[in-house]
């Protein structure tokens, strides 16, 4: 059971705020977007909720327990991949597992049957730099699902990405998710990518950053390969171009 | 593949250059455009450096062992350096004027001082060597350190890592090309180091054979000395490389 909860966060920079009264909570295996433009407090939001700033108000509890201002308890993926160039795939992967201490052999050992879940097969032995930008995202989140399998923070994972690689990587992310169910908070200023991978949008609008709207995708999960043309993913559309418009 | 072939070509290039500039010297000497006693030919360096080759050994291992010992401890030493005023922001601030200070004084003027405090066996070339290599190392393993990635420190912070895993797993590995710049400078400068020290006073080593060659105006062997000096600089700096290669087997990797 992960269940995560963000209580009535704010947080201002040099005077001036950021973020105001955000609340949100992320239930076991969902998968909520937060969806505004960019500047907007988003990463303020992730950096409070991952624990590296604390917030000026509010709490964050993950499972009952209030972890505001803790590093160390959820990790996050960025638009940058930010893998080490001097480590092989399987060593950046395993990173998570040997700062908490474990051998290296251990390590190795507990991450090798996930390599072919992610699409990583073969890559072990290779470095980042003979990857793909598509795989070394591939990676980045394994190596955030290392770290814990329950609750993950995305920041714009895909947005680096070319249009075609970005609709492949959705396509590989909604399967792995069928098969890990982590529960994540997904960043994004991209409305379809929204629509097409989460249960739940909350709109962060204005500045300061406030969750203006929430919108849920009633899509069952899976969702069909061709969601993203049909009729109901246009209405969401519109629904959330309006709601922006306001 | 490619590369490799690049590389060849290159080597080609460089040595037909030697090559050509030999035989230029070559000529000079014969025709007798420059006297024969100012200038000799390579024919003659050549002769000179085969007929004292084991009097040049064994000074060169005097030399070398100098330059590694001297090598060793700048070397350690200047990383070190590097790693505590990282580290402290206050010992930065305190010692890096200093350690820049170092510099601005001529190594050959310190020598003569060294020699009188220590005497003429390896200690006061040891320290001159310590002096001119420790920089290098110090600056650039600092400055590599420095450079590290903010996000990617703090990707790790939010995984839970203390500051000595930050330095460990991003900031050290972080540093290494930086590092082995500067020993590649400080490799050529341990036995220049060397080289000086002994000039200015000792019993052995390629400088004190310099100085007896140069007393008796022997122009043949102080060339040949020369020589042998820049391809010894020249083979530890290939050395460096080599253990950068091993030490680094990451920077070969691109997306195939």
């Amino acid at each position: 059971m992960s269940e995560l909860i963000v209580e009535n966060v704010s947080k201002s920079y040099d005077g001036r705020k950021i973020i105001k009264n955000i609340s949100l909570t992320l239930h076991e295996g969902e998968l909520v977007s937060i969806l505004g433009v960019s500047g907007g407090g988003k990463t303020t939001l992730f950096n409070v909720i991952s624990g590296l700033t604390e917030p000026d108000e509010g709490r964050v509890f993950l499972d009952g327990e209030d972890i505001t201002g803790k590093p160390g308890r959820i990790s996050y993926m960025l638009q940058k991949d930010l893998l080490l160039p001097y480590r092989t795939v399987e060593d950046n992967v395993a990173l998570p597992l040997l700062l908490r201490g474990e051998k290296k052999k251990a390590a190795r050992e507990q991450v090798r049957p996930y390599f072919e879940e992610f699409g990583l097969e073969g890559t072990q032995k290779q470095y980042p730099a003979q990857l793909s930008g598509g795989m070394r995202q591939r990676a980045a989140l394994m190596r955030t699902y290392m770290f814990s399998q329950n609750v993950a923070l995305l920041d714009e994972p895909f947005s680096a990405l070319d249009t075609i690689t970005k609709s492949s990587m959705h396509g590989w992310y909604l399967n792995i998710m069928e098969k890990i169910r982590m529960s994540t908070l997904f960043i994004t200023h991209d409305i379809d990518e929204a629509i097409l991978l989460s249960d739940r949008i909350c709109l962060l609008t204005g500045r300061p950053g406030e969750i203006t709207e929430e919108i849920v995708i009633r899509e069952p999960k899976p969702r069909r390969k061709d969601f993203n043309l049909t009729e109901e993913f246009l209405n969401y559309k519109r629904e959330i171009l309006a709601a922006l418009d306001r | 593949m490619r590369k490799r072939l690049q590389n060849i070509t290159s080597a080609i290039n460089t040595l037909a250059a030697l090559a050509a500039l030999l035989i230029l010297w070559q000529i000079v000497c014969v025709m007798g455009i420059v006297p024969g006693f100012m200038l000799p030919s390579p024919v003659q360096v050549a002769r000179a450096f085969a007929g004292d080759f084991p009097l040049l050994m064994s000074h060169l291992r005097v030399t070398l062992t100098e330059a590694f010992a001297g090598l060793f401890c700048g070397v350690a030493f200047g990383f070190v350096m590097a790693v505590l005023m990282d580290r402290f922001d206050r010992l930065y601030k305190a010692f890096y004027p200093l350690v820049v200070l170092t510099q601005t004084v001529p190594a050959v003027a310190v020598a003569p001082l060294l020699v009188l405090w220590f005497g003429y066996e390896m200690m006061p070339k040891i320290i001159l060597i310590v002096i001119t290599t420790f920089f290098p190392v110090t600056v650039g393993v600092l400055t590599g350190l420095r450079s590290a990635d903010r996000d990617t420190m703090n990707l790790l912070r939010s995984m839970g890592a203390g500051s000595f895993q930050i330095f460990r797993y991003v900031k050290l590995p972080g540093a290494m090309g930086q590092f082995f710049s500067s020993l590649r400078i400080s490799a050529a400068y341990s036995v220049v180091g060397a080289v000086i020290s002994e000039w200015l006073g000792g019993f052995n080593g390629l400088g004190v054979y310099m100085t007896r060659v140069k007393q008796a105006f022997a122009f043949d062997k102080m060339f040949a000395v020369i020589f042998l000096i820049s391809v010894i600089s020249l083979l530890l700096m290939k050395l460096v490389d080599f253990i950068q290669k091993k030490c680094m087997p990451w920077e070969d990797a691109h997306e195939s």
